[in-house]
């Protein structure tokens, strides 16, 4: 099926890439990737008592890098009674400012490891060195960096409020940022004065890992943070530990709600940054080439494996023709191939299981009517990869239109009023982000106040920053990461 | 001479803006304190409760969309009417068997205006314009979030209600409310308020009956954005979440000792867990 639809090109354009690039490849050397991990609990990595190990490869060629222990419940617990712990015999009671401390050594300790962690990273989930670089590796030391300024003014940011932590979160991520969703869930947790057992993906345990070994260095009280590697049952473990006063889950919708239900009357708390489909719209009065460069951003960065990926292009009927054609000329220039590539853009798929759901999605868009291009594409023999692709013809009842394709696979839709561009926008049982692009300011706000999403992107897209809040409307989830904002979900606010 | 009969008031459902009588055809007796019949309020089906919430997402389009300036003064008026309703309220109550009627009114009427000075004032204190490292200006503001249903607390009947519904539809929400079951009757008498109000129909859906039975139908209704679940049984409370799952509502349940207690049973923490965070970026350039 893949290999058919790799090789479809219905385009009237078939752009060529002007000049050939050389390879540009990031060293490896920088790394040391150890044959074994263990888990990290109570600030020493041991042997798994579930006796289970899994391996994690590299997507882009399939080796495997390392064999990482599978949590089972009794390690869980363990790592839950480790939190609980370092919880009551230090860390609830420790001062903000030390606490602060803390968190500045693994904001630098990041930094200076940063070329480190992003070939980790690159490695074990695909995407390409330019974007782990200089978007993930940044980002998740400016995540620590700005919420260890938070940890001892805390008193200051809910007024009227004695703002107390609720012992220990357990905390689940997804494997499209791997350290920087590690740092999203950490940094505020600890901030606040809570312990964490964080679960890594299974796809992408690496990086976690080797924070391990930072916070290890930072000195970090044992227990504080504990790392289990495993798969869903590792993290069902642990929501549903009674030790866990606080759950926090970042992943798909579907995991999501059965979490939500898992946790039914036991009174922990939640938040939950989950699924996305969100409209990309272009006005006809937008600065086209911009607008160009948002839209491949917003779906084919990291390979579309973003929940606020901008997956559905809504284009003003009077300037589609332009902008489709400008934007299959772009789609020819991404580079797509080795991810350690300096100059890749598209790097590989992140696991055997994705890429079959992207393709099987990718399928039913063909299958229901609606019509495909694809650039020419020179995918490597071994690993799992896909071209980026895009959609016309597409109507608000495909699959493609409304389920979260998690690839880089574009939906493209048209409009002819405000009122129509928003209804279609809003159509959707998802609300994590949005963009829109015109020139018009009045024009801005007015969607602004209306479409119901999370992010609101005008005229930039897939933006992020420690201080701004982030997370979604209806089943996009609830709660917010970053910012004032993200401190809340780690504190009980109790009446002064 | 014959005394004159008292005319006696049928006590109905509100639902977008009008007073119907259960589709279903029930109703249920309400006794007061010495175990006198009081009336036999309408028990609303599943039916009434879809109608309410239909409703509700009608009114909300319009209703999250006035100034919060224009639902601050529609809120206030409200609690003016309160004040003039003031002794049918007390009575009321006291007919229910509530231990300090006046009290509880008075208290109700003043937890309402607090919240309706609430409606533009929210955002300075839980928005945030953020400082990002980038040329963006960046922020976050809250907005409502769509319809929310709201099981009251079973007493008191009056300032239970009232506190829970006046910060969740202050922000522009609109509301589906399921009364206090055995003193329903402040509750309707409410509704009559709320009519005669410039609280636009359908933005206040009063519903009465079993609060086992219609909770269910609220916490899986798929056009329900929100769902307050302090008048929840705490044996109804884990199947009741779990139904939450299915449109990923958000939640909250009060945890209120002492419903007089202004510190503890008014927030505007509790107007901001039943709105939005919305974060808009736009570049800075010349």
């Amino acid at each position: 099926m893949g290999d058919e639809i790799e090789r479809r090109d219905k385009g009237a354009v078939t752009a060529t890439v002007p000049w050939e690039y050389a390879a540009a490849p990031e060293s490896k050397e920088i790394v040391r990737i150890q044959d074994r991990y263990g888990l990290f609990i109570e600030g020493r990595f041991v042997d798994p008592l579930s006796g289970r190990t899994f391996e994690t490869i590299n997507p882009a060629t399939e080796e495997t890098l390392s064999v990482v222990s599978e949590a089972g419940p009794e390690d869980v617990d363990l790592a839950v009674r480790a939190a609980e712990k370092a919880w009551e015999s230090s860390w609830r009671d420790l001062p903000g400012r030390e606490r602060a401390k803390y968190l500045y050594r693994i904001a630098r300790s990041l930094q200076e490891r940063s070329r480190e962690f992003a070939v980790l990273e690159s490695l074990n989930g695909g995407k390409p060195i330019k974007e782990s670089r200089d978007v993930d590796l940044p980002l998740a030391a400016a995540h620590f960096f700005y919420y260890a300024g938070w940890a001892d003014k805390l008193a200051y940011a809910f007024p009227n409020r004695e703002p107390r932590p609720l012992g220990v979160a357990g905390q689940v991520i997804p494997w499209n940022f791997p350290i920087l969703m590690a740092a999203w869930k950490l940094a505020p947790a600890l901030a606040t004065g809570n312990t964490a057992v964080l679960k890594p993906a299974e796809t992408t345990p690496l990086t976690a890992l080797l924070l391990a070994e930072v916070i290890q260095e930072a000195d970090l009280p044992p227990g504080v943070v504990n790392i289990v590697t495993g798969a869903g049952e590792t993290g069902a473990a642990l929501v549903n530990h009674p030790g866990v006063a606080k759950v926090a889950f970042t992943g798909s919708t579907e995991v999501g709600k059965i979490i939500r239900r898992a946790i039914a009357g036991t009174g922990k708390r939640l938040t939950l940054e989950l699924g996305g489909k969100a409209a990309n719209i272009v006005f006809e009065d937008a600065p086209i080439d911009q607008a160009i460069e948002g839209i491949v951003n917003g779906i084919y960065f990291n390979q579309g494996h973003v929940c606020c990926a901008g997956s559905r292009l809504l284009v003003q009927e009077s300037v589609f023709e332009p902008v489709l054609d400008k934007l299959k000329e772009r789609l020819g220039t991404l580079r797509v191939g080795d991810p350690l590539d300096k100059n890749t853009d598209v790097g590989a798929i992140n696991s055997a299981a994705q890429l079959s759901r992207i393709k099987e999605l990718v399928e039913s868009g063909i299958q229901e009517g609606a019509e495909i291009y694809q650039p020419e594409c020179h995918l490597p023999e071994r690993g799992f990869w896909f071209c980026p692709t895009l959609f016309t013809g597409v109507s608000q009842s495909h699959r493609i239109a409304r389920e979260e394709i998690f690839g880089p696979v574009l939906s493209i839709l048209t409009f002819r009023t405000p009122e129509e561009a928003l209804e279609k926008a809003n159509n959707t049982p998802y609300g994590l982000s949005a963009g829109v692009w015109t020139e018009k300011g009045s024009r801005i706000l007015w969607m602004t106040q209306r479409l119901r999403a999370g992010v609101i992107w005008a005229n930039t897209f897939n933006r992020f920053d420690p201080s701004s809040p982030f997370g979604g409307y209806k089943e996009s989830g609830f709660g917010r990461e970053g910012g004032l904002h993200g401190l809340e979900p780690y504190l009980d606010l109790v009446p002064r | 001479m014959m005394d004159r009969l008292d005319v006696r008031k049928t006590y109905k459902l509100y639902i977008g803006g009008a007073f119907p009588r259960s589709e279903s055809g029930r109703s249920y007796p309400v006794f007061g304190a010495d175990r006198q019949l009081l009336a036999r309020p309408a028990r609303a089906s599943r039916k009434d409760l879809r109608d309410a919430v239909r409703a509700a997402r009608e009114a909300w389009k319009g209703w999250t969309m006035q100034t919060a300036f224009n639902r601050g003064q529609v809120l206030y008026r409200v609690a003016e009417l309160l004040q003039g309703r003031r002794a049918q309220f007390v009575q009321e109550l006291r007919d229910a068997g509530a231990p300090e009627p006046e009290r509880e009114v008075d208290a109700s009427i003043d937890r309402w205006v607090w919240y309706a000075g609430w409606s533009d004032k929210v955002h300075h204190v839980l928005g945030t314009v953020n400082p990002v490292a980038g040329p963006y200006f960046n922020f976050t503001f809250p907005e409502s979030m769509g319809v929310v249903g709201i099981v009251a607390p079973e007493t008191p009947a009056l300032l239970g209600l009232v506190s829970r519904l006046a910060p969740a539809v202050v922000t522009g929400n609109s509301l589906v409310v399921v009364a206090s079951e055995s003193r329903p009757l402040p509750a309707i008498t409410l509704a009559e308020v709320l009519a005669t109000s410039d609280v636009p129909p359908g933005v206040i859906n009063v519903l009465t009956g079993f609060t086992r039975e219609l909770t269910p139908w609220l916490a899986s209704h798929m056009d329900v954005n929100a769902i307050d679940l302090t008048g929840v049984p705490e044996d109804q409370l884990d199947e009741v979440e779990a139904m939450t799952a299915g449109n990923v509502k958000r939640t909250v349940r009060a945890r209120v000792d002492d419903w007089f207690d202004d510190a503890v049973a008014q927030s505007p923490y509790a107007v901001t867990a039943l709105m939005e965070m919305k974060t808009v970026w736009h570049p800075m350039g010349a």
